[in-house]
This record gives C-alpha cells, sequence and structure tokens, in this order.
C-alpha cells in the first residue's frame, strides 16, 4: 500500500490489486476548502491500471454538500474512464443523495444554441426579429382603429366610466408635476432670452419669445415626456401586470377584446386630456416668464401680457394644442402597445415599462420634429 | 421540561391582523428530523402560522422556539442567523424571473458563504440534479414548467444545507405523478440528511404519504382541532369535521352535501 497524495482531509492510496482507496476525514463543515478533485484525478491518470475506486470515511464527522458534490465528481470521473466505483464505503445518507441525484440523467439539449450561432444567422435572425416588431407596430394601430371604428358604431365593448376613471389619473392628478415642470421651464426661457436680448435694450422683447416658445414649442412637449414618464409607464405596468396574472387570457376567453375593453379607453382618455393639459402649461409657463420680466428687466405686468397677446396667434396655440394631442396618442400607444407585448414575468413587466418610455419619448420628440418641418412648408 | 429532539417548539402561538384574531394559543412540539403537516381548509390560517415561524409575520402572543431557543426573542442579527440554518420553498416556487436557475440557486452561497466559484458552482450542480434538473442550469424560470420551477425553488431553498425546511402547498398544481415525486424527495431529504421538514398542505395523498404528525387547524374555533398522526387520526377520531377533511367529505352524509358551505 503506497500512500500518493494528500491535503488537509483526504488521503489517495494505492492498493495493490488495481484498487484506488479514497481515505476521508475530519468535518467538511469547519474546513474553508473543499475536497480536492485534482488530487483524485491525478491519481487516477498517473497509477495504471486501476479498476476501481473506493472509498473509506469512517473517520469523517461532519459532511456537507460539497463533500456529495465532490463524491458525485469523482463518480463521474470513473464513469469516464470506465473504471468501476464503489460507494459502499460511503454513510447511507451520502449514498442515498448520490443515487438520487443521478436518478434524472442530464439533460443535453440545443439550449444556448443561439448564442453559438454563426454571424450571418444572428444577424439573419435580428433582422426577422425587427421586420416582425415593426409588423406588430402597425398591427396594433390596426387593431386600435378597428376598435375605434366599432366604438363609433357602438358595438365596441368599452365602457366610459373605465375612460373617465384614467382621465381622472391623467389629467387632474398629474396638474402638480406639470405646473411645476413648465413653470420651470418658463422661468428659464425667460432667463436665456433676457441675458441676450438686454444687450440690445429690448428686454420686453422677453415677452415674445417665452409666450412663443411655449405655446408653440416647449408645453406640449414637456407635457408630453412628462405623462410618458408618468402616465405611459403606468399603463405598460399595469397591462403587463394584467398579463402576467393572466387576466387579458381572462378578458379573451369571455370573447371581451382586451384592445376596446383597456387599451381603447386610455387612448381616447389621453388623447382628450393632453389638450386641456397643454393649455394649462402654457399659461403656467407664461406666468414663469412673467416672474423673470417683473422682477429682473423692469418690464410692467401690463406690457409683458400685451406683448403676450400680440405675439401669440390662434393658429400657434391651436397647433400646440393639437400636438399636445397627439403626443397623448403616441405615449398611451406606447405605453399600451409595451405592456400588451409584456412576458410573463416580473422581469419582463420591467422591461416593457422601460420600453414603454424609450419608445414614447423617442416617439415624442420625432413627431415633433416632423410637426416643424411641416409648419415651415405649410407657413404655419 | 425534556427538550432532547424536539427541534422546533411553537408556544402559546396567537396570530392576528391587527385586531382580528386568526388562532390562538397554538402549541406544538417538532420533532428533528420528521415530517410535520400543518392542514387544515382553505383560509383557515396554515400559510399564516408558517410566515410566523419564518419571521415574516410577528406574532400578537406566543413564541417560536428554535433549538429552545425563542426566535421572536432574538434581535434583528439572531433572527437572521437562525434563518440561514431554514430553508423555505413558496408556492410555485417564486423564482427570481430575472435570473437563470444556477443563478437562483447561487445567490444564498455566493451571499453568506466564502466558498469558492468553483465550490459554488458543483453545489448548484449539485442542488439542482437532486431535484432532478440536471441540464437546467441556464434556464430562466420562465422557460420550464411549473413543476419544474417548484423542484427549483426546492433547489434553492436546500442551498445552504438547511437544518430545517418548510413547505408552503408544494403540490399546488402540480400533477398527482410530479406531486408524489415531491413527496419521495421530501422523504428522502428527511432521511438522508436527516432534516426536519414542516409541509403545509391540503392534500390527502400528500399528508398521509409523509406526515410523521401533524396539526389540524379550524377556522371556526380559531384553534388547533386536532393533533397527531394523521393515520392515526383517521382511525381514531370521533370528530366529525376532522374525519371529513380526511376523507373528503366522504364520511359523513352531511358534509358532502353541503360542500361548499363550510
Amino acid at each position: 500500500m503506497t500512500e500518493m497524495t494528500s491535503n488537509t482531509n483526504l488521503i489517495v492510496e494505492q492498493k495493490p490489486p488495481g484498487v484506488l482507496l479514497v481515505r476521508l476525514s475530519g468535518n467538511c463543515r469547519e474546513q474553508n476548502e473543499s475536497p480536492s478533485l485534482k488530487v483524485v484525478r491525478e491519481a487516477l491518470e498517473q497509477t495504471p491500471g486501476v479498476t476501481s475506486l473506493m472509498f473509506e470515511s469512517a473517520s469523517v464527522t461532519g459532511w456537507d454538500s460539497r463533500s456529495v458534490a465532490f463524491i458525485r465528481n469523482c463518480a463521474e470521473l470513473c464513469r469516464a474512464r470506465n473504471v468501476e466505483f464503489r460507494d459502499n464505503g460511503l454513510p447511507e445518507g451520502v449514498r442515498r443523495l448520490l443515487r438520487l441525484s443521478q436518478a434524472v440523467p442530464e439533460r443535453k439539449d440545443m439550449h444556448g444554441a443561439a448564442l453559438k450561432a454563426p454571424f450571418l444567422q444572428r444577424m439573419g435572425q435580428r433582422a426577422l426579429k425587427g421586420w416582425a416588431d415593426v409588423l406588430e407596430l402597425f398591427t396594433f394601430l390596426g387593431e386600435n382603429l378597428a376598435a375605434l371604428g366599432n366604438l363609433v358604431r357602438g358595438r365596441a365593448q368599452f365602457r366610459w366610466a373605465d375612460a373617465l376613471l384614467v382621465m381622472q389619473q391623467c389629467g387632474p392628478q398629474a396638474l402638480g408635476i406639470v405646473a411645476m415642470i413648465n413653470f420651470l421651464v418658463g422661468l428659464i426661457l425667460a432667463f436665456v432670452g433676457a441675458v441676450q436680448l438686454t444687450r440690445f435694450g429690448a428686454s420686453v422683447y422677453v415677452a415674445d419669445l417665452v409666450a412663443l416658445a411655449t405655446v408653440r414649442e416647449t408645453a406640449c412637449a414637456m407635457t408630453g415626456i412628462i405623462l410618458c414618464g408618468r402616465t405611459g409607464a403606468a399603463f405598460a405596468a399595469q397591462l403587463g401586470t394584467m398579463k402576467v396574472n393572466e387576466e387579458i387570457n381572462a378578458l379573451q376567453t369571455f370573447g371581451i377584446s382586451p384592445i376596446e375593453f383597456l387599451v381603447l379607453p386610455r387612448m381616447i382618455a389621453l388623447m382628450l386630456v393632453m389638450p386641456f393639459l397643454c393649455a394649462f402649461a402654457d399659461l403656467i409657463s407664461i406666468s414663469g416668464g412673467l416672474v423673470v420680466s417683473v422682477g429682473m428687466l423692469d418690464v410692467t405686468a401690463t406690457e409683458y401680457f400685451a406683448r403676450v397677446v400680440q405675439a401669440v396667434q390662434l393658429k400657434s396655440f391651436l397647433l400646440g394644442i393639437g400636438k399636445g394631442s397627439c403626443f397623448g396618442f403616441l405615449v398611451a400607444y406606447a405605453g399600451c402597445l409595451r405592456g400588451m407585448q409584456s412576458g410573463y414575468s416580473a422581469a419582463a413587466v420591467g422591461e416593457a415599462t422601460t420600453k414603454a418610455v424609450v419608445t414614447g419619448i423617442t416617439a415624442i420628440v420625432a413627431s415633433d420634429g416632423v410637426f416643424a418641418v411641416l409648419c415651415n412648408a405649410l407657413k404655419i | 421540561m425534556n427538550t432532547d429532539g424536539i427541534k422546533i417548539q411553537i408556544r402559546n402561538l396567537t396570530m392576528a391582523y391587527g385586531s382580528q384574531v386568526i388562532m390562538r394559543e397554538i402549541n406544538a412540539d417538532l420533532k428533528r428530523g420528521s415530517v410535520f403537516v400543518i392542514m387544515g381548509n382553505s383560509g383557515s390560517g396554515k400559510s399564516t402560522l408558517l410566515r410566523h415561524m419564518i419571521g415574516l409575520l410577528r406574532p400578537a402572543q406566543g413564541d417560536v422556539l428554535y433549538d429552545g431557543k425563542s426566535f421572536w426573542g432574538m434581535d434583528d442579527e439572531g433572527r437572521r442567523a437562525q434563518l440561514h440554518k431554514c430553508g423555505v420553498l413558496f408556492q410555485n416556487g417564486a423564482l427570481w424571473s430575472s435570473m437563470t436557475l444556477a443563478e437562483n440557486v447561487e445567490l444564498p452561497l455566493t451571499e453568506y458563504t466564502d466558498w469558492s466559484v468553483a465550490d459554488v458552482r458543483e453545489i448548484v450542480r449539485l442542488k439542482l440534479a437532486l431535484v432532478g434538473l440536471n441540464g437546467f442550469e441556464d434556464y430562466y424560470p420562465s422557460e420550464i414548467s411549473g413543476g419544474m420551477r417548484t423542484r427549483a425553488g426546492l433547489a434553492r431553498a436546500m442551498a445552504l444545507d438547511p437544518e430545517i425546511l418548510f413547505f408552503d402547498e408544494p403540490s399546488a398544481g402540480l400533477d398527482p405523478i410530479t406531486s408524489r415525486n415531491l413527496d419521495q424527495l421530501i422523504l428522502e431529504l428527511r432521511d438522508s440528511l436527516g432534516t426536519t421538514v414542516v409541509v403545509v398542505t391540503h392534500e390527502l395523498a400528500s399528508i398521509f404519504t409523509i406526515a410523521d404528525d401533524s396539526i389540524f387547524l379550524d377556522a371556526d374555533t380559531k384553534t388547533i382541532r386536532a393533533h397527531g398522526n394523521p393515520k392515526e387520526l383517521l382511525k381514531h377520531s370521533t370528530d366529525a369535521k376532522l374525519k371529513a377533511f380526511l376523507t373528503r367529505g366522504q364520511s359523513s352524509g352531511e358534509a358532502s352535501t353541503q360542500p361548499l358551505a363550510s
């Protein structure tokens, strides 16, 4: 009998007729290192003509999972090398656990194949997925238009109570944040204008600058972005969670269209509420400019309002309001689309919410650009 | 009192939500290395009792003792240390959906041991193999079936080699075969590791297969209505309500005609 290698709790010995004996000792629970598989592997490799592996564990005082994992790996080594694995030197509990862990063979299938796919295949899959996403975007739009058609004909499964509730949540309850942000934006616009215009002694024109910028651009854009973060995200989270709970499936099995019942009230509510929020934002933002003008530039309130009334034409005001309604549609669309696309887990709902906000803000900014070009072309 | 061989003692436990009392004066001794079943009709407070035992809810009165030490008398640190010796399988697994199965099992190991990365990986493989999920390491919970999720939850509960395993309705939503395999697994863990197992369930088949000891909670009297091995209870008990529960309402005509009334 020759001792080959050892570490603190493991000794591998060679017994004459091709038998390797693994002698375990000590308390595994108290040791920081698990038995080293390397020692056993080396012993198996270096000893010629090994036919079986045995264990002795009489002096082991404590077991934990690491020792079981070690023995399981020994068994795997033996199988790979066609060496007989004898477990009769192990405690009964360990043997049972070992058998339990080997009861179901390891599943080897194609999972993770997508990661190893060749470059071109991955590109192709991405492109196909991108195209499918675009199609889904328009399918959802189509479904919504169809639902709207049903509503107009009075056939939609639509409850005005739902729409009114959503209106309350995203309208009156959002007034505080809308007022605060737009007031600050008005203030900032006035500051920026004041610095430039006082150089030319034209500080009274700060009113023109604030009024026009607010009415045509900032009020509706800022309100849209606020609602995207506040309401669009809420839509996505709510619909996504309903999907996880199978509430949407439950609606469908009753023959109730989730688009008509859940999405349409939200779309309509936001599109109807946004113009009012925009008008409110206009007013607040212009008063923000007033504070700076009166406080810093010696412009009286009367002068300020006279300039505002002259500068803002009805068409500019209506343009802002119209854009607001359009942004409301985009926010609700992004929120509901991502919510309905959500997967069936907490992580998927989080992802859906993130996507809803990203999609919404991107859509707002992009469509604002389109509006700018159109207005320029049409000389509005 | 002789507490040799007693792992958990429930002492005079009263559970309440605010002023509404759910159960009062619950007393039980749970033997080391045995399977203890908490049974009762839906809404009788079985899961609530479990939550009191694992520190999620604070009892209105009374205490739970682990190895003779008061659980609710300890500070937060002591309670946390005690909970490291417990593993909990929640209903339907309660796996963290943003992590793979391997990461789910890994998290407690990396948080509470200073084992090497290789060791942790081996343990994760072993635990998943023990519940028959060999090779599913890189799957996400959403990609596997409900039964597999329950088993993966069990692998996670076993991660830290707990002395006590708690199961909250383990067979909910499982088919009879899977459910039976899970029962066998529970018994196997008790026998091979000497784990003390506490199971909340109303699955009769499971109750008769695994229980060494049990209590029957009753929502009407708001306390334990019967205590003992369920097979013995079925044989010897004269309590109509308990009999009805253990025979699915088939022993007394009254119970079976009004299946929804209770």
